[in-house]
């Protein structure tokens, strides 16, 4: 029978949740690194056991941890992140130039088909790849080196590199994005990128419609469709029908269009979901009710989604990273809180369960559906 | 042979006891004592100062013999009594705020 492995990382260490294929009851094990910060776990989709994990810390930098057992065992690899060239300046919140610094390892993401190649998407926005299974990283530095980096400008949270995603159709197709210079992609595995980012609108920024400076939250594919892609900006939920070349806002009857995560059912490429949270000065559910919104029909028409989830005094963050989704039938969907809860559908969202209460701030939640 | 003392986090990264010993040949100074140490612990690198720079990190603090050392010289020789293993040098993790 299959089972679920869930890799959940928090402000205080790692957790590893799993179940068989009922999605019943639940193990804990953790936490792993206990008292580091866990930005993200991810399991190779080649070897599910083999996973890697970034673990950081404000006193003693960056690490990154694997597992070859599925997360029983861990060994340290390389953390030596060292930007290509001169690294040169990107701008800071004032505007004023600023020189590109290593901070820490937002996302790591291997490879689809080779356990050991992995990439990184690091603080101050930059890609690296590992083709030694996380022993020794290399800076794409393509993406740095396009024209527009000297006007990449952090988000509140940091310049981050948070999303990669690989196109399983095309190895030489990649797509990022950035807190907040926005999307881009790569059609020759990772050697020069495009912004991809027509049709967002941020009315945060001097000119609406720049090439660059969206702050882009999350950004979501389904492997059916590598041309579709869902988008949480930071305001607006968009979607994008042509591998990012143009951008239509879905946000339709949302009560609220600011949010972090978005997420594709594994079985519906049309069914998405998002946590709406109020706004970017206040980072919580609406009215104090958590709720995820799904549409069936890839943006616009969306219906809440409620049983099971907090009805009332829930003033929770869910962050960019922080849902996922198994590939039994019915689709599994996991999301994690700042409040240290991860909930659970079990069928597609239509109920949820706490399956961890107490945990440390959640900041990342990755499902892998085990044979 | 140097006595080096590391905190909980670092201890629990190089799975080793609060104290390690390692060898300098030469100057006894900081920067010889974290090459010693990085080379003997390769799971350090980067924890304590910068890969390139080998600037210390900003929130690590080198004691010995009841002072703080953290800025001095990295070529500067450390004490006597830590040269000859009398003393242990200690990193300590700043007592600092976070979340």
């Amino acid at each position: 029978m299959s089972r679920v492995r869930v890799l959940v990382g928090t402000r205080k260490g790692a957790f590893i949740l799993e179940s068989d294929g009922k999605r019943e009851k639940w193990d804990i094990s953790g936490p792993h690194f206990a008292g580091w910060e866990l930005y993200h776990i991810k399991g190779s989709p080649a070897d599910p056991n083999r996973l890697y994990a970034s673990q950081s810390s404000g006193w003693y930098g960056q690490l990154i941890q694997r597992s070859s057992d599925g997360g029983k065992t861990w060994e340290p690899v390389g953390n030596k992140f060292v930007y290509d060239g001169v690294p040169g300046t990107h701008q800071w919140y004032d505007g004023t130039p600023h020189p590109w610094e290593f901070k820490r390892v937002w996302h790591l993401e291997p490879s689809l088909t080779d356990p050991e190649t992995v990439y990184a998407g690091i603080e101050d926005a930059a890609i690296f790849r590992s083709t030694d299974a996380g022993q020794t990283w290399t800076e794409l530095p393509g993406l740095r080196g396009h024209g527009s980096g000297p006007r990449w400008q952090p988000g509140a949270g940091g310049m981050c590199l948070h999303t990669i995603i690989l196109d399983p159709d095309n190895p030489a197709r990649m797509y990022i994005a950035i807190s907040a210079a926005g999307a881009f992609r790569t059609d020759d595995g990772g050697v020069t990128w495009k912004p991809i980012n027509k049709g967002l609108h941020s009315q945060y920024i001097p000119d609406p419609n720049a090439e660059v400076g969206h702050c882009v939250h999350h950004v979501a594919m389904h492997p059916s469709r590598p041309d579709v892609l869902f988008m949480q900006k930071h305001w607006d939920v968009m979607r994008s029908d042509d591998a990012g070349e143009s951008w239509q806002e879905v946000s339709g009857n949302l009560p609220t269009d600011f949010g972090f995560v978005i997420d594709v059912h594994a079985h519906e490429p049309e069914t998405i979901y998002v946590v709406p949270i109020k706004s970017d000065s206040e980072h919580f559910p609406m009215d104090g009710k958590l709720r995820v919104y799904r549409s069936r029909t890839g943006g616009n028409d969306w219906e809440e989604l409620a049983k099971g989830l907090p009805e009332k005094d829930c003033y929770v963050n869910v962050l960019r990273d922080a849902m996922s989704v198994d590939s039994l039938d019915r689709c599994g969907v996991y999301f994690g809180t700042t409040g240290g809860q991860v909930f659970a559908s079990a069928d597609a969202g239509d109920s949820w369960a706490p399956i961890a209460r107490h945990l440390p701030a959640v900041l990342s939640v990755e499902a892998q559906t085990l044979a | 042979m140097i006595r080096v003392v590391l905190p909980a986090h670092l201890r629990n990264l190089a799975r080793t006891g609060s104290e390690v010993r390692v060898e300098v040949t030469g100057t006894v100074t900081q920067r010889s004592v974290l090459d010693a140490l990085e080379a003997q612990y390769p799971m350090l690198s980067g924890t304590l100062r910068d890969h390139v720079t080998h600037q210390r990190r900003p929130f690590v603090r080198f004691f010995a013999c009841g002072e703080d050392l953290s800025h001095e010289s990295p070529d500067a020789p450390l004490p006597e009594a830590v040269a000859s293993g009398a003393e242990p040098f200690l990193v300590v993790g700043a007592i600092a705020g976070g979340q």
